[in-house]
């Protein structure tokens, strides 16, 4: 197949001439919309659960990840599998629940049945399949790689991916900053899932979860309503008119990424603000006490008192501020994509402090939330006015690039690590 | 009022009216059917029975939140809502489910469609709990509650305007 990239390249890095610019077709063209699915997608580790969603053996969560209908779930032994959910058979789905408790998978087109472990255990009129047929041979199939960090999982259908804790890299400092936000480490979804369609290229999600550039003319309402609340929202000396002050930009290695911002909206672990009420001042101290008792100081001030919106390559973000939130989306369609949205807390959390945390992420994220919506119009006017990729054919993205180390939020420093590691591998796959 | 007096009609005409002013935009009239310590809750999709303390929800705002949701939403930098969705909503199959001295629950049906330009339609189907309040005033609302019937929000995005 004759491909156009070498004639017009999917991104022109140029740091000597302090350039980088963006071919739009990368966001709305079909052609390379079907390429990234095997170069990026079959590539990477892609999320698919967190262990707190399946807790006892036979529990189950049903999840599509990569198009594959999965099931992410306890084994008899209480270990975590991924099962490709699909009957040995004839391929029907062996689970059509989104999740749950069984002792089988049950197939109900012609009855096959799988245990816990994935082996099949029941094949109604066994006697007619000719001599040698074995049930051992038809267990469900599985990704031929998964893997955990700190409590999140991750399946690979690159059997030579490298291991999950070589490809996180630079992520897993930021996964332990969510996770030491717990006495024991031991986070848990909470109930209740946030699922909606953008009417954009996912790409555009991965850079809105960490352009803080945006924020003060997509996010002017919110900002109000946070001033509204008694909430001081600095604008920082020197840095013109932008939002947070002093917040870093960087790669993490891998096309992984973050913003990395002093917090001023709050944090359930542990910092107080005027929206969270009198009352939880003193449960809000307690945390940080705790905090503190475990960490130490430094370590205690770094978990609570900065924001971190973290990219990992290429669909997944924690977003760890006002609340945390986890946030995996899939490709649909070269202008389309589905947001899976869950918000993340400390399994030692108070009824209260849960409650507090719930409403914090309310505030500003999700589908209701009063800063999401404005990010989703956002990227529905970028797919609109891409449908002119052919003319208009550039984006830029050079903020920073003439700044000699450190790089803010509000530079793009991390949409391109994250863009370089994209054209990376589908360059690798031409 | 009394509550022991209202009858369903009486309710119909109170959800028909706020219905309206939802409608056509008339925000501040449609805060004025709230009680001073009014809810909003729209429960996540595949938790419609939850508890907004202990689950996710979509929207989960106390009277505070509201005033300032309202507030959002006539600014015209509240940008999934500039210009405004055109709305219009079905109210049926209402019921009275209990009341009390002062306090009635009700339950209705409602489907809203709702126009954006160069959007496709998107139709939001579920039902509402009330928790009305009779008043020297009328009505007023004291918890509202939408909740959806699709098992995840999809296609139909974001829940930016009042449900």
């Amino acid at each position: 197949m004759p491909d156009t990239v070498t004639q017009t390249p999917y991104i022109v890095d140029d740091p000597e001439n302090m350039t980088f610019r963006l071919n739009r077709r990368t966001l709305a063209d079909p052609d390379v919309f079907e390429r990234e699915r095997e170069a990026v997608f079959e590539q990477s580790w892609i999320y698919c659960g967190h262990e707190s969603e399946i807790r006892e053996p036979g529990d189950f969560a049903t999840r599509n990840v990569c198009g594959r209908p999965v099931i992410f779930c306890r084994d008899s032994k209480g270990d975590i599998r991924v099962f490709l959910n699909a009957c040995q058979h004839r391929a029907a789905q062996v689970c059509r629940e989104p999740c749950g408790n069984t002792r089988r998978y049950n197939c109900f087109y012609h009855g096959w049945s799988y245990d816990r472990d994935g082996k099949l255990v029941g094949v109604p009129g066994e006697d007619s399949y000719p001599p040698g047929f074995d049930k051992n041979e038809f267990a469900l199939a599985e990704p031929p790689q998964v893997d955990s960090y700190a409590g999140f999982w991750f399946v690979s259908f690159n059997p030579a991916a490298a291991p999950l804790e070589d490809y996180l890299a630079g992520a897993k400092e930021y996964i332990d900053l969510i996770v030491d936000q717990s006495p024991t480490r031991s986070m848990e979804v909470v109930q209740g899932t946030q699922e909606y369609d953008i009417r954009a290229n996912w790409k555009l999600l991965v850079e809105n979860s960490f352009d803080d550039y945006h924020l003060l003319t997509t996010h002017k309402t919110w900002l109000d309503y946070m001033k509204d609340s008694g909430v001081t929202v600095e604008p920082p000396a020197g840095q013109g008119l932008l939002l947070p002050s002093k917040g870093i930009g960087k790669g993490l290695g891998n096309g992984h990424a973050v913003i990395d911002n002093i917090n001023f909206r709050g944090r359930p672990v542990a910092r107080w603000i005027s929206i969270y009420g009198e009352e939880a001042k003193p449960e809000i101290e307690t945390i940080r006490k705790e905090l503190i008792g475990r960490l130490g100081e430094e370590r205690a001030a770094r978990v609570a008192d900065t924001n971190r919106n973290l990219v990992i390559f290429p669909n997944l973000v924690i977003n760890d501020g006002s609340s945390v939130t986890i946030r995996a989306f899939w490709p649909v369609a070269v202008d389309q994509m589905r947001v899976t949205a869950w918000a993340l807390g400390p399994v030692e959390e108070s009824a209260s402090a849960r409650a507090r945390r719930l409403d914090s992420f309310l505030t500003f994220y999700g589908p209701g939330g009063f800063a999401t919506p404005d990010d989703v119009e956002a990227l529905e006017s970028v797919q609109a006015g891409l449908a002119t990729w052919k003319e208009a054919q550039w984006s830029v993205m050079s903020r920073g690039m003439n700044k000699e180390g450190e790089q803010l939020n509000t530079d793009e420093e991390h949409l391109r690590a994250f863009w370089r590691e994209w054209n990376r591998l589908m360059m690798a796959a031409l | 009022m009394n509550a022991a007096s209202v009858t369903r009609t009486d309710i119909e005409d109170f959800l028909f009216e706020e219905a309206a002013l939802l409608d056509e935009w008339r925000l501040d009239e449609w805060l004025d059917l709230l009680t001073e310590d009014a809810g909003y809750f729209v429960p996540s999709n595949d938790a419609p029975d939850s508890d907004h303390r202990n689950a996710l929800f979509t929207i989960a705002d106390d009277i505070h939140r509201i005033r300032a949701r309202v507030k959002r939403l006539k600014d015209t930098e509240a940008h999934a809502e500039f210009p405004h969705s055109r709305t219009r909503r079905m109210i049926a199959n209402v019921r009275i489910l209990e009341r009390d001295a002062d306090e009635i629950s009700v339950s209705a049906n409602f489907t809203v469609y709702r126009y954006k330009r160069g959007a496709p339609l998107r139709m939001y189907v579920g039902r509402y709990r009330y928790r009305l309040k009779a008043t020297s005033d009328g009505l007023r609302i004291a918890e509202r509650r939408a909740i959806l019937d699709p098992t995840e929000l999809g296609p139909l995005g974001a829940v930016s305007f009042i449900l």
